[in-house]
């Protein structure tokens, strides 16, 4: 922590005014300023995050429903059984089972895409590089809505682009969000085009502290550039990957948006996500079970966060 | 030099198709804007506008108040923005520069909801909110994400990276301990507050669940709530009136990005590297 850094004094010489002795007014003086520079952030903080998350713990072992909206201490509670619920509830366990799908087929995607762009643009090309840069990273700052309400368009089982785009090869393109064999697989598709930017700039980044003497070095030893990437390039890159890595899936596992604006989970439910399903089950007033659901989401994702610290460690 | 290899054009022709593929949606959407129903479903489709239209933005106006989403949207975004800018700085500051009761206890709490799920926060904030009667109002939009643990993270290591003679140097020359950082430390944190503020803004003016849910009445609707609503009801297959509208929702993000493009690059960087 830099606050402990003791004041450097070197080069003030001629004003030797020791500090000791007014330490303790200072340190006060030090101590009011940090609580009052605190105060805004942690009361908003208190009541708008840290106090909801002990309640929706508290809701979910308790038969809260919208009706104990204004009571919501009024309620009874019920232990586990708001869990046992969730996990014996077929619609949910298929949720649960999209959402690992699309985590397991859409991150290893997302993050090739990104890795490739990164490295293409870092030591392949010169020019137009922030043009590159620039048009992957679009996706990434536009609204949810407005991309899905486009690639619905887009997606059209007749006069649709993508469809037609396949037509001219000869391929009769099926429809694409109205089939429950292609559906998850056309949201995954989107995600990966929508997200990829984002690991993209990250790697980018990363990519700036690859030695390229060792680089060099490697060439000389008769290394080619795939050997050199997976033996250089990756190892230094590791950090960065790692973030990737708990970012992408933590915010795969919290899929949501896409299905909500582009299928409603259809069809057959063959697109619905578990946080999706969690929402539905607020909808519908069930506020214990909803609770239950999210607090089933929050401890994957710990759970998934801690085990690709732990795997990524251990192979150092 | 192998330090800057021989361009190749292969990787040229892969990135442009690439390119290609991301950007192909964001023109379509505007082209076909401009575009009459029946040449929109016509099979094959038409690349650009056989007679340019504006009737469906005419017809989007005619029928929904999109301007008083826009202000609504517009409202919401900055205020939010200003309020991180503000809090997460001050709080980031007294993080990284001072000694108080309770320091550590408020970084790891803060930090330790970095990850939290937002539908683990949804349903007390949603309850919480309709007993305030709050419900369909702009604070409704703005209270919940006026401070988020991501900005404190950000700024935090900002100031950490400013050294503590500065802060030396004000007590010399009498500065008070709060002064210190709002005369010398704020206004060095400009860059900061650049990236901050944009990931914010765009943070705050894409946001969908929260808004859906507690602004439903046509007052408090912004711009993609009104677009997601108009999207999923009778309109949901008058493709030009969703191209126009969701042309108008993406138009101001895409030109606050291109012009600002540096600081996101750089925000979403340093968060990544530390």
């Amino acid at each position: 922590m830099s606050g402990a850094a003791p004041p450097a004094q070197a080069t003030a010489a001629t004003s030797p005014t020791s500090p000791t002795p007014r330490r303790p007014r200072r340190g006060a003086a030090e101590a009011r300023a940090g609580l009052l520079l605190s105060v805004p952030f942690v009361v908003f903080f208190s009541v708008f995050t840290a106090w909801p998350i002990i309640q929706s713990m508290f809701m979910s072992f308790t038969d809260t429903r919208s009706r104990d909206l204004r009571t919501p201490f009024a309620v009874n509670f019920i232990g586990l059984e708001n869990y046992a619920r969730a996990l014996s509830d077929p619609v949910y366990l298929k949720s649960a089972l999209n959402t690992g799908i699309f985590v397991v087929v859409g991150m290893p995607l997302t993050i090739a895409a990104a890795l490739a762009a990164a490295v293409a643009l870092d030591k392949g090309v010169t020019r137009l590089r922030s043009v590159y840069r620039v048009g992957f990273y679009t996706p990434v700052v536009t609204s949810i809505v407005a991309v899905a309400v486009v690639w619905r368009f887009l997606l059209q089982p007749d006069s649709g682009l993508v469809n037609t785009v396949l037509g001219w090869f000869g391929i009769d393109g099926p429809n694409w969000l109205g089939d429950p064999r292609t559906a998850l697989g056309s949201l995954i598709a989107m995600v990966v085009w929508r997200n990829f930017g984002t690991g993209m700039v990250i790697f980018l980044a990363g990519l700036q502290s690859v030695p390229w003497q060792l680089h060099e070095a490697a060439a000389l030893d008769g290394a080619n550039a795939w050997q050199r990437f997976w033996n250089v390039t990756i190892p230094t890159l590791r950090p960065t990957l790692l973030f990737v890595l708990v970012t992408t899936t933590i915010g795969y596992l919290q899929f949501f948006e896409e299905p909500f604006v582009m299928t409603r989970g259809g069809p057959l439910n063959s697109t619905i996500s578990a946080s999706m399903y969690t929402y539905q089950q607020f909808g519908f007033g069930n506020y214990g079970v909803a609770s239950a659901m999210a607090y089933l989401t929050f401890v994957v994702v710990a759970l998934v966060t801690l085990a690709q610290f732990r795997a990524t460690r251990e192979r150092d | 030099m192998f330090n800057a290899p021989r361009p190749r054009w292969w990787l040229y022709l892969l990135l442009t198709v690439l390119l290609l593929i991301v950007i192909t949606p964001f023109i379509w959407m505007v082209l076909g804007s401009f575009k009459s129903q029946t040449e929109l479903l016509r099979t094959p489709p038409t690349w650009l506008p056989e007679a340019w239209t504006l009737d469906n933005y005419q017809r989007l106006f005619d029928r929904l108040a999109f301007s008083r989403y826009f202000a609504n949207s517009t409202i919401v975004a900055v205020a939010v923005t200003l309020g991180n800018l503000l809090f997460s700085s001050m709080l980031g500051y007294a993080l990284a520069h001072l000694k108080y009761p309770g320091r550590n206890v408020i970084f790891g709490a803060v930090m330790g909801t970095l990850m939290v799920p937002g539908l683990v926060l949804f349903i007390p904030q949603f309850v919480l909110i309709v007993n305030i009667g709050l419900a369909n109002t702009l604070p409704a939009l703005v209270l919940p994400f006026l401070v988020q643990p991501f900005g404190v993270f950000l700024m935090r290591q900002f100031f950490l990276g400013l050294p503590a003679e500065l802060k030396e140097a004000g007590r010399i020359d009498g500065v008070g301990e709060v002064g210190i950082f709002f005369r010398i430390y704020l206004p060095l944190a400009i860059p900061a507050f650049a990236t901050l503020g944009i990931l914010t803004f765009l943070g705050s003016w894409n946001n969908f669940l929260w808004p859906l849910v507690v602004a439903t009445t046509e007052q408090s609707y912004t711009l993609p709530v009104a677009l997601a609503l108009v999207s999923t009801g009778q309109n949901q297959t008058d493709y030009g009136l969703l191209m126009a509208g969701a042309t108008i929702v993406v138009t101001p993000v895409l030109l606050v990005f291109l012009f600002f493009q540096r600081f996101f690059v750089e925000g979403v960087a340093t968060t990544g590297i530390k």
